[in-house]
């Protein structure tokens, strides 16, 4: 048995930076199923919000009521508050480290404009601030190597705890097929969302729910799973991200028709709305038939002009997503519109936790102990309906950095107790051994386009009863259809075929968490819109949705209330 | 229908590498590695490779295609394809092969590790951040664009013959902290990149350039490290000397003087260097390859001579 006093499974923004605080007393390992700069923490592009005022004035307070504002008032405000206050000093600490930072002319760091934010307030590094962060954190990571021990491809399979506590988790080595137990002091999940359970998503082919499902699986809730965001600019049928940056630099939107149509949806901040009444928007107006190619989710296309904004400045802060464009459509944004869609891009809930990023087990807040998370994989909730663009990155590195403090001050105090480890790998051991033996009928790649394509038709940017139940229903009958799957490749050697199907079946969990989640909030608000009832219904919603596993293995449905402190509710207009 | 000859590898069955042929439908728009999930999703499940962002930013998914290291995800399969529409996947050069098309990149990270890839600077920070101007931070924008995809790695033809190079990624890399305005340590980083296996071991080809999906394209980033190991006066190795002689010659004759250069880079007082010169000497006289005993100027050596004031030398 491998043993650490921290282990920590994601090596993104969260995962990094959460092991950099706890190696400077312990020993940590850091778990990747991919290696560590292969996350997908960097492909997000146009940047990470802080109040530095190095462009116009700024302030807390601002960056709050914006992310709250945004969030359509789901958000748990006095975490807000402190992450918005962490804001500044992270930003300087990254740059510290020595990440690189576009610059204003006087040297600091630069900053623009987002939708949902009043002030322009991203930090950015052209359109690659993500990948600037992730190697700026593996540099740190690489120069602490004697404290931090890098599991490359290692895949988690299963959370474990017993006694009420968490002592470890199951792994396997990607390489050679082996399971081992990892155990540590304390666990910290920042295994990143779950967009692949959708036809179009911006996610990474990595990004598959198997944190959300480890904890499930092992009890715990899901928070705010049906609250997920469509990112507006998602590349024509790719579904690859395009970044906001481009409508923050001043790119239009513009329908079929040659029309600015987010006139008729948010007048005051047009193109700059938050994402997902921009999403909205454009959905409408495909479903409209004032889009180009065809109608209905997932297809049809929205123009993104750029033209106007001339060689040399596109050149400057958007040249990653020019090379992209010209790369996979043969677009060239400098002198044609980009084709983009909705595209599933990020997972407002996840596995709860409270502020210092202690997963909690219920609406009283209850601890787990011995269990962190931090990240997109996490629901603190400072996101609440929908998160404003450039709001992640900054989560990821507050919460990593919050998780990490907290699991290294409970480790501190901890021992390594009492695993029951053969139990542990033997309930991994088989049902691996299940999915090597599947000589069934079913096309594991059928069952997995179909779940893409339901969730895109029935819980995508536009949900209605009719829809989210057959949605459900159509994913319990995949989940079934899942047992006779067929699989070809038996070998141990880097048999990459075990693994995804070890990650589909998570996926489909999560799908029908989503769906059930969604088909229970009746209403609609941020991310969460439901044409069978259109409006954001505080009296009967104004809460967290926490759903967990049943004793008939079921899914059990929970709320839990949401934190209000600075700004009350209010009718959300743009 | 498009043909992939994809090189298949597992050491599991059988211990030599093959080649197997496929048929994909590769309508336009369809990348190199939708090509390869539609083989391993509905042709055979067996085939190994890696993958993940699908778009040109993780850095998972560089091959061969059709002998040049691209990112699978990148690039269009309709104009990767040869006239017999046919498109030959091998895995990364200059790599040991694990399955398929999965190779070991364990030297790729430790050259990696080897070049200190982090910014050093112990003089106490300001309470914001330190200031870099645009211009500053132009000089390691390209560096900073490295995905670590290895497709440098894999095609460069020094790597092939020696093992001790750093390699076009590291030097990269390396670039980053040497151009760095916030970066102290720049004379020990450049002195250590002088050492054999670092910069002066390039032999310039350019195939590294030609093979970055990026903007990072090392050989252009490793001239500028070796430009900073002149400015910071290490001169001491046989890179730097044969530079600086390379130089001297040409100004003075406006051409090469190949007699004089080996001697000087090797350095006048290395006396076991300067032995080991012989034997070359002695089988490029017997060849008829011996540059001629007197140098002579080219006509225009004084227009030469004006370029390089003009240049400032």
């Amino acid at each position: 048995m491998i043993k650490h006093d921290v282990v920590i499974v994601g090596s993104g923004l969260a995962g990094m930076r959460a092991a950099l605080e706890v190696c400077k007393e312990l020993d940590v390992a850091v778990l990747s199923k991919v290696y560590p700069t292969r996350s997908h923490s960097g492909a997000a592009q146009g940047g990470i919000a802080a109040s530095l005022g190095n462009v116009e004035s700024d302030s807390w307070e601002e960056h709050m009521f914006d992310t709250i504002k945004g969030g359509d008032y789901l958000n748990d405000q006095d975490a807000v508050e402190e992450y918005v206050k962490a804001a500044p000093r992270v930003i300087y600490e990254l740059e510290r480290m020595g990440c690189v930072f576009s610059r204003t002319a006087d040297g600091k760091i630069a900053q623009r404009s987002f939708g949902g934010h009043s002030k322009p307030r991203a930090c950015f590094s052209a359109d690659r601030t993500g990948h600037a962060v992730l190697h700026a954190l593996h540099e740190q990571i690489l120069k602490e190597s004697k404290s931090i021990k890098i599991y490359s491809e290692w895949s988690m399979h299963s959370l474990t705890i017993e006694d009420g506590q968490c002592k470890g988790i199951v792994v396997s080595n990607i390489r050679t097929g082996e399971v081992e137990v990892i155990q540590g002091k304390a666990v910290i999940f920042a295994t990143g969302g779950y967009g692949r359970v959708f036809k179009i998503t911006s996610n990474a082919f990595a990004s598959t729910a198997d944190g959300a499902i480890a904890a499930f699986d092992a009890g715990l809730p899901i928070e705010d799973a049906e609250f997920v965001q469509f990112h507006p600019s998602g590349l024509y049928r790719q579904g690859i991200l395009f970044s906001e940056a481009a409508r923050g630099e001043g790119g239009y939107l513009v329908n079929g028709n040659g029309e600015r149509f987010m006139e008729k949806y948010a007048p005051s901040r047009m193109e700059l709305a938050p994402r997902d009444i921009v999403a909205r928007a454009e959905q409408s107006e495909i479903d409209a038939g004032r889009g180009g190619g065809g109608k209905g989710p997932g297809e049809g296309f929205i123009n993104l002009d750029l033209r106007h904004l001339g060689e040399a400045r596109i050149m400057e802060r958007l040249p990653q997503i020019r090379q992209l464009g010209i790369d996979f459509i043969g677009v060239d944004c400098i002198k044609d519109p980009l084709p983009i869609q909705p595209t599933a891009h990020y997972s407002m809930g996840g596995i709860p936790t409270d502020m210092f990023g202690q997963v909690i087990v219920d609406s009283e807040g209850t601890h787990m102990p011995g269990f962190f998370a931090a990240g997109e994989c996490a629901c603190v909730s400072v996101h609440g309906g929908n998160r404003l663009g450039t709001n992640s990155l900054l989560e990821a590195v507050v919460f990593g950095e919050r998780a990490g403090k907290a699991a290294l001050e409970y480790a501190r105090k901890t021992g390594f107790e009492k695993i029951n480890e053969s139990h542990q790998k033997t309930k991994v051991l088989k049902v691996m051994e299940e999915v090597y033996q599947s000589d069934g009928t079913e096309s594991y790649n059928d069952i997995r386009n179909e779940m893409k394509e339901i969730m895109m038709a029935n819980c995508g940017v536009f949900r209605d009863e009719d829809r989210l139940k057959e949605c459900v229903d159509t994913l319990q009958k995949l989940q079934v259809r899942f047992k006779k799957g067929k699989v070809t490749d038996k070998g141990k050697l880097f048999n990459t075929e075990i693994y995804e199907i070890l990650e589909l079946s998570n996926m489909l969990k999560m799908a029908e968490i989503i769906s059930t989640a969604a088909l229970n909030r009746k209403e609609s608000r941020g991310g969460h819109f439901r044409t069978d009832h259109d409006k954001r219904d505080d009296e009967n919603f104004l809460k967290h949705s926490m759903l967990s596993k049943s004793e008939d293995n079921s899914i059990d449905i929970k709320y839990k209330p949401v934190v209000i402190t600075k700004y009350q509710p209010k009718e959300r207009t743009y | 229908m498009t043909t992939f000859r994809i090189k298949r590898y597992n050491p599991e069955k059988q211990p030599e590498p093959y080649f197997e042929e496929f048929k994909v439908d590769a309508t336009e728009g369809i990348t190199v590695l939708d090509c390869l999930n539609d083989i391993k999703w509905t042709q055979d499940g067996t085939l190994s490779y890696r993958m993940s962002c699908r778009s040109a930013i993780c850095g998972s998914c560089a091959v061969k295609a059709n002998g040049h290291a691209i990112l699978a995800c990148q690039r269009q399969a309709e104009h990767i394809a040869d006239k017999d529409d046919t498109v030959t996947i091998e895995p990364l050069g200059n790599m040991k092969p694990i399955k398929d098309l999965v190779v070991d990149f364990k030297p790729f990270w430790d050259k990696i590790d080897k070049v200190k890839p982090y910014l050093h600077n112990d003089t106490p920070a300001p309470e914001k951040e330190r200031t870099q101007s645009p211009e500053e931070f132009r000089l390691i924008d390209d560096a900073s664009t490295c995905i670590m995809c290895g497709a440098c790695y894999s095609d460069c033809n020094v790597l092939e013959v020696d093992d001790n190079f750093l390699g076009p990624a590291a030097l990269a890399k390396a670039q980053r902290f040497v151009g760095d305005s916030r970066d102290k340590s720049t004379l020990e980083r450049v002195k250590e990149l002088s050492e054999p296996g670092g910069i002066w071991d390039c032999t310039h080809c350019g195939e590294c350039v030609e093979r970055c999906p990026k903007p990072a394209q090392p050989f252009y980033r490793i001239k500028e490290v070796m430009a900073s190991a002149l400015e910071e006066g290490v001169h001491n190795n046989n890179g730097a000397r044969h530079a600086l002689s390379f130089t001297k010659s040409v100004k003075h004759s406006g051409r090469l003087n190949e007699n004089q250069i080996p001697v000087e880079s090797v350095g006048f007082f290395n006396i076991k260097g300067l032995l080991e010169l012989i034997p070359i000497g002695i089988r490029m006289l017997l060849k008829g390859k011996t540059p001629p005993i007197l140098h002579r100027s080219i006509k225009e050596a004084d227009d030469v001579k004006r370029i390089y004031r003009e240049l400032g030398e």
